[in-house]
């Protein structure tokens, strides 16, 4: 187990205030100004050398993703834009930072936009997340009294933070939709290139960061960037926060190395699964998008970005949803197509048309009203989705059906024969009489 | 996607009030001057808060008017984000989570109990109060099953909690928000197993540990305040209680508490204020043995009754 003193979020669980004072004993804002006076491409490097990788559910590494901004402006500003429009079911982790431990995203906001000549960040929260924002906006305050950010502060660079947010909408959660989002229009992703490091937020230079990969920088530079790179496994470095949901003992949010073993993680940290290991039916290990994992492969799964993939599955948000054997499996899949069917923009065909139709389908077979052909036939579907949409959200969709009958095809049969044997009980009951 | 339509009973006007007005004024300041559009969702936002929780068409084009926008803009905006209710709602208004995640740990119940107490989605019961609908992963996965009403959250919900919160709205009795069992945010009932107490404070760059330890060490006996209890050196006939049924007691806290020799709930039942305040040192808990009053929940358990959360957390000795 990841011990106390190499943990990130001090005050995850909130048992301290989330306060200007207490965040200071806890270590936020301490050294702030060194760092910046080391200058913007030492602190690039370090994130580089830490080996961060983004932990909104792509992975993609933090540092080089910073290394796209513009070194000289032509005249249009840079923004920087953090994501905390946490909605990836499963997923709860951003919400702590927010309203336990905001101020360290506020300072790695401050350290990220200076690295990245970024005067002015946003950070969107979700709309639903009414007093995370309320909390997030007290720290953001207390840093502009503290003279800590805004105009002539303590860092010798002028630098602004505005807290916005949005009124419920998964798709904003894409970095593109988000922009448009923040510009006062409906959540729609747009089409890539150009990129938003290129043409972002009004038009400007512009990255989106998730409120982890943000939260975390601060304490890798306190710390040095090799004792991040030195928890976890090389390519998939550091610590990173977990949600643990569904059949467990004593569900929760904690903090842990990547690459903790799957079984460590359920057992020491959430009681183990419900009904113990044998009762263990599947595991969907990175939040909604990602395809679920039958119980005989994850059990001694490291949890990482590699592996996952490897496994045909994914780390996504480290959102780990977990099913025991009472779990009905197709109806649990069923009801994340609603999900995707329910967010999806509109916006491309395969996405708005295939979404709803997964979701009829899939309806039909968890009653087992379908028949066997018809299995294929949604897989085919799923495929004519992938990768045919502009943004990810068609992948996402697909991703969990897919999963489904990969591992799970033979309990969809069971049900249609089932179905077919017996199409009516309840009428035949009365028949009989 | 689905099919958002305006409310077919309109009111003639809306006007923010002055607080707002002047809220909205100080909002555009986070914005370049030629980018107003952009405070639309927060604009609109307060607009339905002011106008009892939904969102009417005349807001919507004062909005427009406001932000120099074209008012089938904020049409699309309004009609796009789900959280705009484009008819009247509850005083009251209750977002049931139904995604898988809550799905799991029982949504369905609840639903059962909106049904029950309020009618069908989208009705609003006669004397105003209440009003639900099923929303999407409102993101307290961990603290599942949840609703949103208003502002706040309630977490770690059942049917017959959530029946007694929704009568308690009704009658317009204080409820709590947040987790609705003896729960700290998200940390695992009966208490977090990591940060608790030996946290570090990492104000200095610290030197890279090559890899950390496996387990933080279990923190030694300190001279603190208080007195030690007496301890047994093993659980009478061999047999522990299961001290978790404590509230607040997890099993690193039982762990810790059978170092000391203690098994049995009455041996915790028989603790002095001075041998808690000597535990309460040695585990770092900064009083928690006191506000969650162990010693009664112990005496209780011990003559073999139940407490609240033994109820909860199932069979006893188990």
């Amino acid at each position: 187990m990841l011990s106390d003193n190499d943990r990130i979020f001090t005050n995850l669980y909130g048992i301290e205030s989330p306060g200007l004072r207490a965040a200071k004993r806890r270590g936020a804002w301490d050294g702030t100004k060194k760092f910046m006076q080391n200058g913007e491409d030492w602190i690039i490097n370090q994130v580089k050398e830490s080996g961060l990788r983004g932990r909104g559910g792509a992975g993609f590494p933090t540092g080089l993703k910073w290394s796209f901004m513009p070194k000289k402006s032509d005249g249009r500003p840079s923004y920087l834009v953090v994501n905390a429009d946490e909605s990836e079911p499963g997923t709860c982790k951003d919400r702590d930072i927010l309203r336990h431990d905001p101020h360290l995203l506020v300072e790695g906001c401050l350290i990220a936009a200076f690295a990245m000549r970024a005067p002015v960040c946003y950070v969107y929260v979700r709309g639903e997340f009414i007093r995370e924002r309320e909390a997030l906006q007290k720290a953001v305050d207390e840093a502009y009294d503290a003279g800590l950010i805004g105009k002539n502060n303590k860092h010798g660079w002028d630098f602004d933070l505005y807290v916005h947010h949005g009124a419920g909408a998964y798709i904003c959660g894409e970095e593109t939709a988000m922009l448009e989002s923040l510009e006062g229009k409906k959540g729609q992703p747009r089409l890539k290139p150009p990129f938003p490091a290129n043409v972002g937020l009004y038009g400007a230079p512009t990255t989106v960061n998730n409120v982890e990969s943000i939260a975390v920088v601060p304490t890798i530079l306190r710390r040095g960037a090799n004792w991040f790179s030195a928890l976890g496994r090389p390519n998939n470095t550091g610590t990173k926060l977990f949600c643990i949901s569904g059949h467990v003992n004593t569900p929760c949010n904690v903090e842990e190395e990547m690459g903790i073993p799957f079984r460590d993680l359920i057992e020491k940290h959430a009681g183990g699964v419900r009904g113990g290991w044998n009762n263990l039916m599947a595991v969907i290990p990175g939040g909604s998008s990602v395809p679920c994992l039958p119980a005989d492969t994850c059990k001694d799964m490291p949890m990482d970005f590699d592996t996952l993939r490897d496994l045909k599955s994914g780390l996504g948000t480290a959102a780990v949803i977990v099913m025991d054997k009472s779990t009905d499996i197709v109806r649990a899949i069923a009801r994340l197509a609603y999900f995707y069917k329910h967010e999806s923009c509109g916006q491309c065909t395969p996405c708005r048309e295939g979404t709803g139709w997964m979701w009829r389908v899939l309806d039909r077979m968890a009653r087992g009203e379908a028949e066997k052909r018809e299995i294929d036939m949604l897989l085919d579907v799923s495929y004519q989705i992938e990768g045919h949409t502009i943004c990810a959200l068609g992948d996402a969709a697909a991703w969990p059906v897919q999963g489904l009958i990969r591992h799970f095809r033979h309990e969809i049969e069971r049900r249609i024969d089932e179905y077919a044997a017996n199409p009516k009980p309840d009428e035949a009951m009365v028949a009989a009489e | 996607m689905s099919v958002r339509r305006l409310d077919a009973v309109q009111p003639k006007t809306f006007r923010f009030n002055a607080d707002n007005l002047k809220w909205a004024r100080a909002q555009l300041k986070k914005y370049p001057k030629d980018r107003k559009a952009s405070a639309v969702i927060p604009l609109l936002w307060r607009a339905q808060e002011q106008n009892a929780g939904w969102t009417s068409e005349p807001a919507i084009r004062y909005i427009a008017d406001f932000l120099d926008m074209a008012y089938i803009r904020v049409y699309e905006v309004a009609t796009f984000y789900t959280m705009f209710n484009l008819s009247p709602v509850g005083e009251h208004h209750v977002q049931l989570c139904g995604t898988t995640p809550c799905w799991l740990r029982g949504a369905d119940d609840l639903k059962a109990v909106c049904r029950k107490h309020i009618g069908e989605q989208g009705h609003v019961t006669g004397d105003g109060k209440l009003s639900w609908v099923e929303v999407e992963c409102l993101g307290a996965c961990v603290n599942a099953p949840m609703v949103q009403i208003n502002k706040d959250y309630f977490e770690d919900l059942d049917a017959e909690g959530f029946d007694k919160l929704l009568d308690d709205l009704r009658a317009g009795r204080k409820v709590k928000p947040g987790p609705q069992t003896d729960r700290q945010a998200s940390a695992p009932l009966g208490g977090a197993l990591t940060l608790t107490g030996d946290a570090p404070v990492t104000a200095k760059p610290a030197k890279a540990t090559a890899k950390p330890a496996g387990k933080a060490a279990a923190p030694k006996a300190v001279a603190g305040e208080g007195k030690k209890p007496g301890g047994l050196k093993a659980a009478r006939g061999g047999k522990a209680d299961n001290l978790r049924l404590i509230s607040g007691v997890g099993p690193k806290i039982e762990g810790l508490l059978n170092e000391l020799g203690v098994f049995h709930f009455d041996q915790i039942s028989k603790w002095t204020a001075d041998n808690a305040a000597w535990v309460d040192g040695y585990l770092k808990f900064k009083g928690r043995i006191g506000r969650e009053d162990w010693i009664s929940q112990a005496r209780t358990l011990a003559a073999g009754g139940e407490t609240e959360f033994s109820k909860r957390s199932g069979k006893r000795g188990g």
